[in-house]
């Protein structure tokens, strides 16, 4: 096991920013740490490193116990959002800088400086100074830094969150490119979703310093396992169990739900893409609606629309089915759920309704 | 980056003037009261001191009681300096880095010797180390001398030049932040590491400033040193001292000589080391 975290907690005065985490990062894999700001990923990263001390529970890197261990020997290569590049050395210094610390010899640094700086393609900057490089350009330095040592695992603290978008997506291409060279157990912390599904392995999805679920981005999308993961993980309608129980419901086939009515609240989570619409009725359980809004967005259309009880809609169709149903703005339609999920607040568990 | 950015607004300010000629009036002005309060003054100082040629300068200069002198400047300066130095440092870690009870007020406290006329302090320092002060009978046990000795004129500009590194090292470690200490922990270097191949560094520019102003200040530091040192000639004569004397007895030309001196040394440290910023500042890409 590349990265294993046992029960960590942290405490800021009466804040929980960790409380009782747990997870692992197989050697080898690329796992990144998503959330929304204040949900503790920052501090675990921190405390993975050692710059933080833990209240509570333990951390292992590479199987062995580094818990009480100083940052100085745990073996880790940081990455900064803003890059942390030694300003008065020039690039190959601040590469050399880790080398220089482990007594290495001269000729050898040498070798392994122009090694990393041919793998973080900067090859021509060895004796720049880091304010004569673009964003992008530093951030590979700073990685080149942190992998010049070998460290047992990487960590990267929001790397792209610094980078204009541009740069941010050739960066994180890049980035996933390096690793399936490199290889080393990375773990990287970041709140954009589709940053994380994009270079990761496996995503730990976190929330007010807990877990809330880690696996495959595809596992997450698919199958999420609270509301708060199906929330942050795309765009997705929350009705409430009165709004889908109002549903007009066909005699042949049924709404297959049965809604317990009485252990607190029940909510039910659609994504736009698993909601249909259509003109005229066709047997399928429907609400009807009227459509409020039509934006096209290339390969997929927008619909925003609204049911009789108030209730808005956010629809997403192909542009092909769009253009076969030719919908205006103000007209009347019904508007039917693929897919469902069903999270009763009481209970820790999901129900899943393919329709 | 930072240290460039104000001169850069500056200029940028001026260059969208509205009229080229109120900026040419605003430049004018600037420069004119520039050379009206400091360079006419330093420029008449240095006539009157070469007035009667080099060689009666020199002659000036080389008095047995005028080379005592400076030689004392320079030794209360070289110890004050490497002590705040040090001092200064320490202090603005503590400010910037830690978190502790008092510590705005320590903050404020610290620019007191601003605040204060030096002459207030060398009284200060007599209440403490005088012959009838509170610490005056434990140092005669110990045999040593602080009021009217090298020990007190020391402790004079100590207390003078306190705030010259603390200020010029706090903002620019405040900017500094701790994510490249945190990267050289990372990658194995302990605190003390760090601090002299990191740290130290980065906060070079300003604790050099600092260290520039601090000298500066000691060498031309005089109401405290008039207090403390009983200013006996030969003995606890600093070159202030001197020209104050000087001028006293009526010997004019040794007033402009040594003042001289003076000046012209606190404007090569300044110049020098402005020079040195911008040549390093080239090399580093910040320019």
């Amino acid at each position: 096991m590349g990265i294993a975290v046992r029960n960590l907690s942290k405490r800021f005065g009466n804040f929980h920013a960790v409380d009782d985490v747990s997870f692992e990062v197989p050697s080898g894999e690329l796992v990144a740490l998503l959330g929304p700001s204040g949900s503790g990923k920052s501090t675990i990263l921190r405390i993975i490193a050692g710059l933080e001390p833990a209240d509570g529970g333990s951390v292992e890197l590479t199987g062995e116990d580094a818990t009480n261990l100083p940052v100085q020997s745990r073996g880790v290569g940081f990455v900064f959002q803003h890059y942390a590049l030694f300003r008065h050395m020039t690039i190959r210094q601040n590469i050399a800088f880790g080398l220089e610390i482990q007594k290495l010899p001269k000729p050898e640094v040498r070798v392994r400086v122009d090694e990393l700086l041919e793998l973080v393609q900067l090859g021509g900057y060895a004796g720049r100074y880091p304010s004569q490089l673009s964003g992008g350009q530093r951030q590979r330095v700073a990685l080149a830094r942190a992998l010049a040592p070998r460290p047992k695992v990487l960590l990267l603290d929001e790397p792209f969150g610094a980078l204009d978008s541009k740069v941010r997506e050739e960066l994180r291409t890049w980035l996933r490119k390096l690793h399936d060279e490199v290889h080393v157990t990375s773990l990287f912390v970041t709140h954009d979703q589709q940053e994380a599904f994009e270079v990761s392995d496996q995503v730990v999805v976190l929330n007010r310093g807990k877990v809330e679920q880690m696996g495959p981005p595809q596992l997450l999308y698919e199958k999420p396992a609270t509301a708060f993961v199906t929330q942050f993980l795309g765009s997705v309608n929350i009705l409430r169990v009165e709004t889908v129980l109002g549903m007009d419901q066909d005699d042949e086939r049924p709404l297959p739900l049965e809604l317990p009515g009485t252990d607190g609240p029940v909510l039910v989570y659609v994504r736009p893409h698993d909601l249909d619409v259509m003109k005229i009725r066709n047997g399928r359980p429907a609400w009807p609606a009227r459509i409020g809004k039509l934006t096209p967005l290339g390969g997929t259309v927008r619909l925003e629309l609204t049911l009789h009880d108030g209730t808005s809609l956010l629809v997403e169709l192909t542009r092909e089915r769009a253009l076969e149903l030719n919908l205006h703005r103000g007209e009347d339609v019904f508007v039917s759920p693929k897919d469902m999920k069903v999270f009763h607040e009481s209970k820790a568990f999901v129900e899943n309704y393919v329709i | 980056m930072s240290t460039e950015a104000p001169a850069a607004a500056r200029s940028t300010v001026l260059a969208t003037g509205r009229s080229s000629l109120g900026r040419r009036l605003l430049i004018g002005a600037v420069l004119g009261w520039f050379a009206l309060l400091i360079l006419v003054p330093t420029a008449a100082l240095a006539k009157e001191a070469l007035s009667g040629g080099l060689r009666t300068l020199f002659a000036s200069l080389m008095k047995p009681e005028v080379l005592r002198a400076f030689r004392l400047t320079l030794v209360t300066t070289a110890l004050a300096t490497i002590v705040n130095t040090i001092f200064g440092l320490a202090l603005a870690i503590v400010l910037v880095r830690q978190k502790f009870w008092g510590k705005t007020l320590l903050d404020g406290l610290v620019d007191l010797p601003f605040a204060v006329s030096p002459i207030v302090a060398g009284l200060m320092l007599i209440v403490l180390y005088g012959p009838k002060g509170w610490f005056a009978r434990p140092l005669a046990a110990a045999n040593i001398q602080v009021a009217y000795a090298v020990p007190g004129m020391v402790l004079a500009c100590l207390f003078v030049t306190l705030p010259f590194v603390v200020r010029e090292v706090v903002p620019v470690l405040q900017e500094f932040g701790v994510d490249q200490e945190e990267v050289a922990y990372t990658l194995g270097a302990g605190r003390w590491t760090t601090f002299w191949r990191v740290t130290l560094p980065s906060i070079r520019w300003g604790l050099a400033y600092g260290v520039t102003l601090t000298v500066a200040r000691s060498l031309g530091e005089f109401g405290a040193l008039l207090v403390i040192s009983g200013n006996t000639v030969n003995k606890t004569q600093t070159a202030t001292l001197y020209v104050h004397d000087a001028i006293d007895s009526l010997d004019p030309q040794g007033a402009y000589a040594v003042s001289l001196v003076l000046a012209g040394t606190s404007f090569v440290l300044l110049v020098g080391m402005e020079w040195m910023r911008k040549r390093v500042a080239t090399r580093e890409g910040k320019a």
